[in-house]
């Protein structure tokens, strides 16, 4: 039998229909407690994205960190959440990449009942309400702040949305944004690197440039792993879909970029004026 | 004071049949072809935007014929318990068996309750499997019977004509371009002298194994069709 609610005519959000008949299943639901918790799960860390000309890649490194232990060296944090459009995660890593679960269900939910796909802002307007939706476990120390990038299809360019943890949506139309706990660092590095003029291929190079120079200062991100060749997440959207790099691909870049740091440790000099 | 007939329940079930077969037999037909890369659902529809063939989950498609209103909220209902399942538990969790039986019995009971009117409908859901060997295809009634459709199966309008010219045409192992000939000819059976159906009236999907992405619905535009009409 149909379960009950599912053949009245309601939203087309996927979430919106949990909400109402499994609650329970609702990133974040089961927890509602006083106090910070902050060191008890793992967090995930730094993002970066920039905009190319048709497109936009992403990167995140591979380190999640529970207080002062390595979690996890190879956590994936850099998803596709429909064909035109991704998203990484930074903050509380097991909420956050429920609510990246639920982000996808809702987009595919959204363009199977409504036989479209939303628009490249709608799609950042929901993720804006899933964040939302986290706040009173954010207030504990468990927050999800998602950095969102897609292809617009209307517009033909990649676009970039980060958040804050009440769902404020922002986007960033310097062509290039970070996230996480060494997303200060990533982001200096990004300034002196990126411009607007950047392939697809400079973008990577960009990408783990910045990866590499936020992990030289925060003990929370993870460099190149060599020993292990585990290696940044790359993914590139363009009018062609999501696209993730293969390892070997982000494996040659990431060894092109620490050959030169044995040079020159603090990375590429940018001219002074 | 009005006086109440007594109407044995083998009438009252035959005249609500009879209701419901009317309804169904209004519409153009839909037919369901397995071919060696996946399934195919062929229908006549000169409508782009209220289809009769859509997606339900990763593997699982869906054809209706009958009321356009109640095999929608069907196929949302679908799509909701497909989804609601994949999150739920897991993606691979999903399967058209589940889902046919969660059909027929909304079906069977909307058909012997006394309340409502009965479903005018009928339905396919297809599933597709690692192999030919394993592909699904389950047709649905609008009483709530399920019937298992091997190699081919056909619903609505005037069906039998269409079913007899893919008993005789159809063969195993088709190729996609093959598969929509057959099926496209076989639509066209349903009227005396036989017609031929217009690629620009018809609503052409697949499930196909080929497909990289793990959503596997692709829907084929009027260009393909034609071109695999012109093979």
């Amino acid at each position: 039998m149909l379960p009950e609610g599912t053949r009245l005519t309601g939203s087309s959000s996927f979430a919106d229909y949990l909400a109402s008949t499994a609650p329970e299943l609702m990133p974040g639901a089961a927890s509602r407690s006083n106090g910070a918790h902050s060191d008890l799960a793992p967090h995930a860390t730094t993002i970066v994205a920039a905009t190319f000309d048709g497109g936009v890649i992403m990167a995140g490194d591979r380190r999640a960190t529970m207080g002062n232990v390595i979690a996890q060296r190879d956590i994936e944090k850099v998803f596709p959440a429909d064909e035109y459009s991704c998203i990484g995660i930074a903050g509380s890593a097991g909420l956050a990449i429920e609510m990246v679960r639920l982000f996808q269900v809702e987009l595919e939910h959204y363009e199977k009942i409504e036989g479209t796909v939303l628009s490249a802002d709608g799609k950042a307007n929901r993720l804006a309400a899933l964040i939302r939706g986290n706040l009173g476990l954010a207030m504990q120390g468990l927050a999800v702040v998602p950095l969102f990038a897609g292809f617009d299809l209307e517009t033909q360019q990649g676009r970039i949305f980060s958040y804050d943890v009440t769902g404020g949506r922002y986007e960033e139309h310097s062509g290039f944004h970070t996230v996480g706990s060494g997303s200060v660092f990533a982001r200096g590095s990004l300034k002196k690197l990126y411009s607007r003029s950047l392939t697809e291929g400079d973008c990577v190079t960009a990408a783990v440039q910045a990866l590499y120079d936020a992990a030289d200062d925060d003990s929370a991100t993870g460099g190149p792993d060599l020993t292990r060749r585990i290696f940044p997440v790359v993914s590139v959207v363009t009018s062609d879909g999501y696209r993730r790099l293969a390892d070997e691909e982000v494996g040659a870049i990431a060894d092109d970029v620490i050959g030169g740091r044995l040079v020159r440790p603090d990375g590429p000099a940018a001219p002074l004026n | 004071m009005s006086q109440q007939f007594y109407v044995s329940p083998e009438q009252l079930m035959k005249d609500r049949a009879d209701f419901a077969r009317k309804g169904i037999t209004r519409g153009r037909s839909v037919a369901v072809v397995e071919y060696a890369d996946g399934i195919l659902f062929v229908a006549e529809n000169p409508s782009r935007a209220l289809h009769k063939i859509s997606e339900i989950y990763d593997r699982i498609g869906f054809a209706a014929v009958g009321r356009y209103n109640e095999f929608e909220n069907l196929r949302i209902a679908g799509v909701r318990l497909a989804d609601m399942r994949g999150y739920a538990y897991d993606r691979r969790d999903v399967t058209a068996r589940g889902l046919a039986n969660a059909y027929a019995q909304t079906l069977g009971t909307i058909f012997s309750s006394g309340g409502e009117k009965p479903y005018e409908v009928e339905i396919f859901v297809g599933e597709l499997g690692e192999d030919a060997a394993h592909d699904q295809v389950y047709r649905l009634m609008y009483d709530g019977s399920v019937a298992d459709v091997q190699g081919f199966g056909v619903m609505g309008g005037q069906s039998e004509q269409v079913e007899a010219y893919l008993g005789e045409h159809y063969t195993t192992g088709l190729d996609l371009a093959g598969a929509i000939k057959v099926a496209v000819t076989a639509l066209g059976q349903d009227t005396d002298p036989v017609r031929t159906v217009e690629a620009a009236a018809l609503e052409v999907a697949t499930l196909s194994r080929s497909r990289p992405q793990p959503r596997k619905f692709k829907r084929l535009t009027g260009a393909d069709v034609e071109a695999a009409l012109r093979v």
